[in-house]
């Protein structure tokens, strides 16, 4: 494990030192956006429109944090399961986003264009949501507040914790790590 | 006849909730640092260690140990003899659900129509179980319950001559294909037997079990030890990364079934497994 630290917004130069398998520390600016907010935004590029936040060289992250207790910047705020987004990345990637943060894995796709346009997908520990929610700094909404918690916020985050998944290479942490360590059949005892 | 104000129920779901998603179960905590020390994957340490932390700072802050804070699903046992005084049962427990979510800075996660999807902004309807039990007393148990891993479980009607086997391997390939999503390392709740509907009430309840009691029937608990070991050489390990804790533990339930039937449901639960339980 590599650890590998980068600020937001990021450049293709930036995104091709990652390598799945790194253990990446990301500082700067990242929004949220989850499913509706998605939704939002493939309809705006549908209809030819811009989007409310430039995504050129951003981080998407798919979170949408419990409320914050008074005192607190935000809520917990751990990732949501990517697959869910699978269908949207591809045209943000194109926009020029250079990364997105969830959970779980991505379909082809998703892969291929991280490749295309030189992105990287990159996994926060879904259910440590109270340790994430640590290094953010400041966090406000800038779209769809009418969204709740899945509006999109801006936040800005320092030593953000996350694993290199799917690097611009064709890279998959998620195939090899599995490969890594299953015991496969012939190595297998009784059951 | 013992008589019980039903918004004694509704103070002490507002709370439980608030318990439940602040503070993870000594024995989920105790299977995470045992994991820890077992884990062969250094990126798998790095997240169980991750994982012990996060529990931690939930506690002392009083936060939700996950943003997920659940679709709060409600057992209630009510004692036959017990007198419930002051107005409808659900709607009071209902009510401590929308209480405790929003005094609690829990987050709203139900959407009041699957297909329309406008959020109720309260967390309502929770999910309440009822059943009739001897005695005066009522039990509740709360186990908000998260989407991630709600969508991975899966249900199969096999024939009783697909057997253990049949068995075996249908829980294998539903954690396998469940893959990184439920934010491994998952708790696995199996039901076998029962009905279509009853199985996986059954899967559900197999996770309200203790973490690592082994089945009372020596057989099922044998059976639990085999799959847990199966699934832990698949190698999915800690978030995905890869790594030998894919699964903390497997829990079976059972039920009687019909000569032609043998249901099986697999009711995956993650890391952030959340049960509060209280009797009134
Ligand atoms: S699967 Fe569990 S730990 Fe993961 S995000 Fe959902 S509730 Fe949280």
């Amino acid at each position: 494990m590599t650890k590998k630290y980068i600020t937001t917004p990021l450049l293709d130069e930036d995104v091709v030192t990652l390598k799945a398998g790194d253990q990446v520390f990301i500082t700067g600016v990242i929004y949220t956006a989850r499913d509706a907010a998605h939704q939002k935004l493939a309809e705006l590029l549908a209809a030819g429109q811009p989007l409310p936040i430039d995504i050129a060289g951003q981080i998407i992250y798919y979170v949408g944090p419990a409320p914050a207790k008074p005192g607190q910047v935000i809520g917990s705020a751990g990732p949501t399961t990517s697959g869910r987004m699978d269908i949207y990345t591809p045209a943000l990637l194109a926009l020029g986003l250079k990364g997105c943060i969830g959970k779980g894995a991505r379909n082809q796709s998703v892969k291929d264009a991280l490749i295309k346009y030189k992105g990287v997908y990159l996994a926060a520990t879904g259910g440590a949501a109270a340790l994430l929610a640590q290094t953010i700094r400041k966090a406000e909404v800038v779209a769809y507040p009418e969204l709740g918690a899945e509006a999109i916020y801006r936040l800005e985050v320092e030593n953000f914790p996350v694993m290199a998944v799917n690097d611009a290479f064709g890279n998959d942490l998620y195939i090899e790590g599995q490969h890594q360590y299953a015991v496969r059949e012939t190595e297998e005892n009784e059951c | 006849m013992r008589e019980l104000d039903v918004a004694v129920l509704t103070t002490a779901i507002a709370e439980m909730v608030m318990d439940a998603n602040y503070n993870l179960g000594l024995d989920v905590y105790q299977a995470l640092e045992d994991a820890l020390s077992k884990e062969q994957s250094p990126s798998g340490r790095h997240v169980l260690a991750q994982l012990v932390k996060n529990a931690d700072i939930a506690k002392t802050e009083q936060v939700p140990m996950c943003q997920d804070t659940g679709f709060a699903v409600i057992y209630v046992e009510l004692g036959q003899d017990i007198h419930l005084v002051g107005g409808d049962v659900s709607e009071a427990i209902q009510a401590g659900v929308r209480q405790g979510y929003q005094q609690g800075y829990l987050r709203n996660s139900i959407v009041a129509d699957p297909l329309r999807r406008v959020n109720t902004n309260d967390n309502t309807p929770a999910v309440i179980h009822f059943t009739v039990v001897t005695g005066e007393q009522v039990k509740l148990i709360v186990a908000p319950k998260g989407g991630g891993s709600e969508n991975v479980s899966a249900i199969k009607m096999l024939k009783p001559a697909d057997g253990v086997a049949g068995v075996m391997d249908f829980v294998v390939e539903t954690v396998q294909k469940a893959g990184s999503n439920p934010c491994p390392p998952m708790i696995i709740g199996v039901g076998i037997g029962g009905t279509f509907e009853k199985v996986t009430a059954v899967a559900k309840q197999a996770l309200l079990r203790e973490l690592g009691q082994p089945h009372a029937d020596e057989f099922y608990a044998e059976l639990e030890q085999k799959l847990l070991h199966r699934i832990n050489q698949l190698g999915i390990g800690p978030q995905g990364f890869g790594g030998n804790t894919t699964a903390l533990a497997v829990h079976i339930e059972t039920f009687a079934t019909h000569i032609a039937s043998l249901p099986v449901a697999v009711n995956i639960n993650c890391h952030a497994a959340r049960h509060f339980e209280r009797i009134l």
